[in-house]
């Protein structure tokens, strides 16, 4: 029988709630690491301005995006675009329409693109990848197989195959297009290392512990294969915004430019990037900068989630 | 009845095009309950892969299992992957050799103690993170609270290896299989994780309740003569697949009679021996064998080698000492033994 303060402290053990330095997992020793990255300060400072852009536009801007306010001074024939001035401090573009309002109004979209694409991508390549990696066999096959056929595809031509597929093109076309180029190559991650995990060692032990198969893929298998997953998903996020402002600048871009999009707004500003550069600068600056911010992210991420970094 | 009776049991890996490796070739050994049994062999002798056998965990795809492994009753080669599962975890654990690699590393060592209880038992989380804090004291954690909540490289090598013989008796299983357990871990160590086994599947222990041990027979595989010497009670001496020699404990180090396990009981360093001695290592390798089918595998490397070795396969018999051999030439028991 048990001694009654052995009770007690089993008791205060099932109330849980373990020290307060208990418990570094991976993650927690990762950060620490990242924390003492410049690499990764710099790429999350980008991104920090970034994501407070786009969330404060609607009053940071001024104008309404989609107004033509400056209309009189456009002039067509004469190639003429309004120049920056008091109230307009990028001046216009081509429609008249405030460009400082629609920059940072397009953060938001921009950030909806490469949000929304890397999501996409990373739920069926994880859907993918699980059922090949967890199932193995003939399953593994098919799966792969596809995959196979779509990676052999460059991955641009691809995502204007997809993105043609539409009678319009919406921004929503834009990141379907985007995101199903990113599936195989998170399914193939993902079944690489889920495959090395179905014949680890603990994995062995899991099952000789007569533990589920259901089980032993999500709880098991699938939180220890992740990490690669997560690096790939910082990088993609840089490629998202990068496919969706190639798709715009091809002509693949949503039709309608009320709502602004950065990539779409360079798309733009190819017909007149002779005379006024400016339209050109701006919205390309900004994509080179949060694609660069990304991929510091995520490449000081895969730096710190390296086992072999670890102490 | 014995608890477990492998009969025969032979595993081969198949690959296409390529030759059959056969890992092991018609072992037979019982295990009474509560018994401590010895699986004895160097690298390569099919040690592991009759554990891996008689748990079920053998890919299926590219292995043929024959032979029979009974468990208290129950013909376990062929039985249903799900009848299996439930059965490992539950009547039978297994602790393995490496501890770290051994344990999830994401997951608290508490959660991965409660999984078992969950699996087999139904036992409600809180019910069981109780009982995993038990066992963690039962296996000589200290401060099990604060360990619950630990992940795996948090423990120390002792501590992990201690954490997993936790999980596999957890749910008491009449029959421990132990891989190499203290391969991997510090000579230290070592002996507090035997004395830890051996102090677990001794009957008797009623202190506990619920996760009250004992009474579990223990297969204990290892390389390591000094681990068989100090923990079974019947020893089986493996080589190239098949049971070479088998006997008590005390008998058989006294008197080896297969030359194999003279062979491997003199290769074994000595403190008391004379300075400067050679150490005395059994020549060639596992795989200067000839097949089972032909003689005797141990042949080519033997030292009492007769024309009959290479050509007429020994079978398991009685030899001296009324030992059970697998040799056409036994060797003689030491004169003082005899004496």
């Amino acid at each position: 029988m048990l001694t009654s303060s052995r009770r007690q402290r089993i008791d205060d053990l099932a109330a849980g709630g373990g020290a307060p330095d208990a418990g570094v997992s991976l993650a927690v020793s990762a950060w620490r690491r990242l924390r003492r990255s410049p690499l990764f300060l710099v790429g999350a400072a980008i991104i920090g301005v970034f994501v407070v852009m786009a969330l404060l536009a609607p009053w940071l801007a001024q104008h309404d995006p989609a107004l033509r306010l400056l209309d009189d001074q456009v002039s067509r024939a004469r190639n003429e675009i309004p120049p920056a001035q008091p109230g307009h401090p990028l001046g216009g573009d081509q429609q008249g329409r405030d460009l400082y309002s629609r920059m940072l109004l397009g953060s938001q979209q921009t950030l909806l693109v490469a949000v929304l694409a890397t999501v996409i991508g990373l739920g069926g390549g994880l859907v993918l990848g699980t059922l090949a990696g967890a199932i193995g066999g003939w399953v593994d096959s098919v799966v792969m197989r596809l995959v196979d056929v779509m990676l052999s595809i460059p991955s641009l031509l691809l995502a204007v195959s997809v993105g043609a597929l539409f009678a319009r093109q919406t921004q929503f076309t834009v990141i379907l297009a985007v995101a199903i180029v990113q599936i195989p190559i998170f399914a193939r991650l993902l079944r690489g290392s889920m495959l090395a995990q179905r014949a680890s060692d603990h994995v062995l032990a899991a099952r000789a512990l007569g533990v589920r198969r259901r089980a032993i893929v999500f709880r098991h298998m699938l939180p220890n294969s992740l990490g690669p997953v997560v690096v790939q998903s910082t990088l993609v996020l840089a490629i998202a915004i990068i496919d969706a402002a190639a798709l715009s600048f091809l002509g693949l871009g949503a039709a309608d430019d009320s709502v602004p999009e950065w990539g779409q707004m360079l798309g733009r500003a190819q017909d007149v990037i002779d005379s006024h550069p400016q339209l050109a600068f701006w919205p390309a600056g900004a994509i080179i900068t949060v694609a660069l911010g990304f991929t510091l992210v995520g490449e000081s991420l895969r730096d710190a989630l390296d086992p072999k970094n670890r102490r | 009845m014995a608890l477990l009776e492998v009969d025969d049991l032979s595993v081969v890996f198949t690959r296409k095009g390529e030759q059959p490796v056969v890992a092991v070739d018609g072992v037979s050994f019982d295990v009474d309950p509560g018994q401590t049994v010895g699986l004895v062999g160097e690298s390569g002798c099919g040690k592991s892969v009759t554990a891996l056998a008689i748990m079920g965990l053998l890919p299926r795809r590219g292995v043929r299992v024959s032979g029979s492994v009974r468990f208290d009753g129950t013909e376990l080669l062929g039985l249903p992957a799900a009848a299996m599962r439930d059965r490992r975890g539950r009547d039978l654990g297994m602790v393995f050799q490496d501890p770290l690699s051994s344990l999830n590393p994401v997951v608290p060592i508490g959660l991965q103690i409660t999984e078992v209880l969950e699996r087999h038992r139904r036992t409600p989380r809180k019910k069981a993170m109780v009982q995993a804090g038990d066992l963690l004291t039962r296996v000589g954690i200290p401060d099990p609270r604060r360990r619950l909540d630990e992940y795996p490289h948090q423990l120390s090598g002792g501590m992990r290896q201690r954490a997993l013989i936790a999980m596999a008796l957890a749910c008491r299983p009449k029959l421990l299989l132990a891989d190499e357990p203290t391969t991997a871990l510090d000579v230290t160590i070592q002996a507090q994780i035997l004395a830890l086994l051996a102090e677990l599947v001794r009957a008797g222990d009623t202190d506990l309740g619920d996760t009250d041990l004992g009474d579990t027979a223990l297969v204990m595989i290892t390389h390591d003569l000094g681990v068989v010497a100090g923990l079974c009670d019947e020893v089986n001496v493996l080589y190239g697949g098949r049971v070479v020699e088998r006997g008590p404990r005390h008998p058989l180090f006294a008197a080896p009679h297969h030359p194999y396990t003279v062979g491997l009981l003199a290769s074994v360093p000595r403190l008391d021996g004379p300075r400067g001695q050679r150490l005395s290592p059994i020549r060639g390798s596992v795989s200067d064998n000839i097949p089972w089918t032909s003689g005797c595998a141990f042949a080519p490397r033997c030292p009492n080698v007769l024309g009959a070795c290479t050509s007429v396969t020994p079978e398991m018999e009685f030899g001296p000492d009324e030992r059970l051999l697998r040799c056409h030439n036994p060797v003689p028991a030491p004169q003082e033994v005899r004496a």
